[in-house]
């Protein structure tokens, strides 16, 4: 199997959004997910049970150390920014905030990419604001996949859009496409 | 490590002594691209010829690495907890040492001497507030802090369970505030290095908050030894968030005061 983890970022609009992706997306989905959504700093990630319909999936925050596991989805702490470490682990860093954002999409993904290389895939949906877009330059840099939403679709079409303005994304799909899409590019667990 | 950044760990730490080679590596690395872009270097092979010569561009990258980010009552339930939990402990005894490792600009530490001025405890309390980043000491002790950010403070402070108003703790100007000078009087504040600096002091508590999130489980357990030989038998420990005792070799030597809030106590 060519890809080894997906990096969602996700801003306003988002927790529609994630709803939908989990309804559609298999039980037995194969590679980690890692998702940046956009939250404020003293939230409690309470969102995470909203969109898990039936506690479908194994999500949780992700903590520092913490190893990647297959099959596994991982959220970014409020008032941190995640990064992926050389051994498939996480860090957490209270470094200040980019693009007014901690967690930050592009910290996520640029550290990502230098891990995962071109196993990566990368994929940003609603927002209002360009944070992710940085990231996805990296990921496609790296030769990995770049796949936003297309903004059509989106409640806020900012952040695909600012994407999509810089560089030449691989696929821009509804969010029915993109969970397609991630399923056919990675299969299912074997 | 990658061997360009090992090789500027190794050369920041022959010439300057500060020790980063023990760092989280991902957090280091995006430190030295920062630094790249904001220089204009071409790429990271240049980063350490810089740092061996070049002065100024040494103590920019080193005030890079040590984050300094920080926030008065950060997490206020984490303070509620610290006042219902650890205050009725600290109440009996005589003279209560607080030690306060990586406290970077002093936010945290004013937030502290007023929750143990709340608490009636002010008065027979030192704080030992250390970072090794002099620069932020510097700020700290001044206890100057922009205007603009107290709203959030303010609401943290309500958050976490004060008493007073907010209001009462500092004197401000049209873009500054500064802290009162009776929460600075028992504050002593100090140079000190947890990777290569010792033991400190016989502390009934230590908050060291979102300092070991950077460092690799070899160093955090290091760093966790000096603070259990710093503490008294039933000393406290209170961590970040995020940070736990789950990686360190003492996890068996304390009992969790509070999960959530990640405050723990030595046992006797
Ligand atoms: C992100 S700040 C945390 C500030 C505060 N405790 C909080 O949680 O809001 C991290 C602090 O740790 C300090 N630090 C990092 N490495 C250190 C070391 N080896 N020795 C002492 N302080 C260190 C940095 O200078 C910085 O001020």
């Amino acid at each position: 199997m060519r890809y080894e983890a997906i990096v969602i970022g996700v801003s306003s609009g988002g927790l529609n959004a994630m709803k939908v992706m989990f309804t559609l997306l298999p039980k037995d989905f194969s590679i980690p997910i890692v998702i940046v959504q956009h939250i404020g700093p003293r939230s409690d990630n309470q969102w995470i049970k909203l969109v898990n319909d039936k506690n479908k999936f194994d999500i949780k925050e992700a903590d520092e150390k913490e190893k990647i596991e297959n099959g596994r989805i991982y959220v970014a702490p409020p008032n941190y920014h995640l990064l992926i470490e050389r051994s498939k682990t996480f860090s957490l860093t209270i470094d200040e905030r980019v693009n007014f954002a901690r967690p930050s999409i592009d910290v996520l993904f640029e550290s990502a990419a230098e891990v995962y290389r071109d196993k990566l895939i990368g994929v940003v949906l609603t927002g209002s604001n360009a944070d992710g877009t940085n990231g996805m330059k990296r990921i496609k840099k790296y030769g990995g996949l770049t796949i936003v939403q297309d903004p059509a679709t989106a409640e806020s079409s900012y952040m695909p859009a600012s994407v999509m303005a810089t560089m030449p994304v691989d696929h821009i799909s509804p969010l029915d496409g993109i969970v397609n899409l991630l399923i056919g590019v990675t299969g299912p667990k074997r | 490590m990658q061997t360009h950044v090992r090789d500027i760990m190794d050369a920041i730490y022959k010439k300057y002594g500060y020790d980063f080679r023990q760092y989280s590596e991902a957090h280091i690395t995006r430190r030295i691209m920062n630094r790249v872009r904001l220089s204009g270097l071409e790429d990271i092979s240049y980063v350490r010829s810089e740092v061996m010569n070049n002065e100024t561009f040494a103590s920019q990258l080193l005030q890079d690495l040590s984050i300094t980010v920080t926030e008065m009552f950060r997490d206020p339930g984490f303070y509620k907890s610290l006042r219902e939990n650890v205050i009725p402990l600290l109440k009996t005894y005589p003279f209560i040492k607080i030690w306060h490792a990586g406290c970077s600009t002093g936010e945290e530490v004013y937030s502290v001497a007023i929750l143990m001025q709340e608490e009636g405890l002010y008065g027979r309390t030192t704080i030992y507030a250390t970072d090794f980043n002099q620069q932020a000491l510097n700020k700290a002790k001044g206890g100057i802090f922009s205007n603009g950010l107290m709203k959030e403070y303010t609401t943290n402070y309500q958050l976490s369970g004060g008493k007073e108003s907010f209001l009462n703790y500092y004197t401000s100007d049209y873009d500054h505030v500064i802290m009162n000078q009776s929460l600075k009087r028992n504050i002593v504040w100090a140079n000190h290095n947890l990777v290569t600096d010792s033991v400190f002091a016989e502390a009934h508590l230590i908050l060291c908050r979102n300092v070991l999130i950077y460092f690799e489980t070899e160093l955090q357990n290091k760093v966790q030894k000096i603070f259990f030989d710093s503490l008294i038998n039933g000393g406290i420990l209170c961590l970040g968030a995020k940070e736990g005792l789950r990686f360190s070799d003492l996890r068996d030597e304390y009992t969790e005061l509070d999960k959530q809030h990640r405050i723990f106590k030595k046992k006797y």
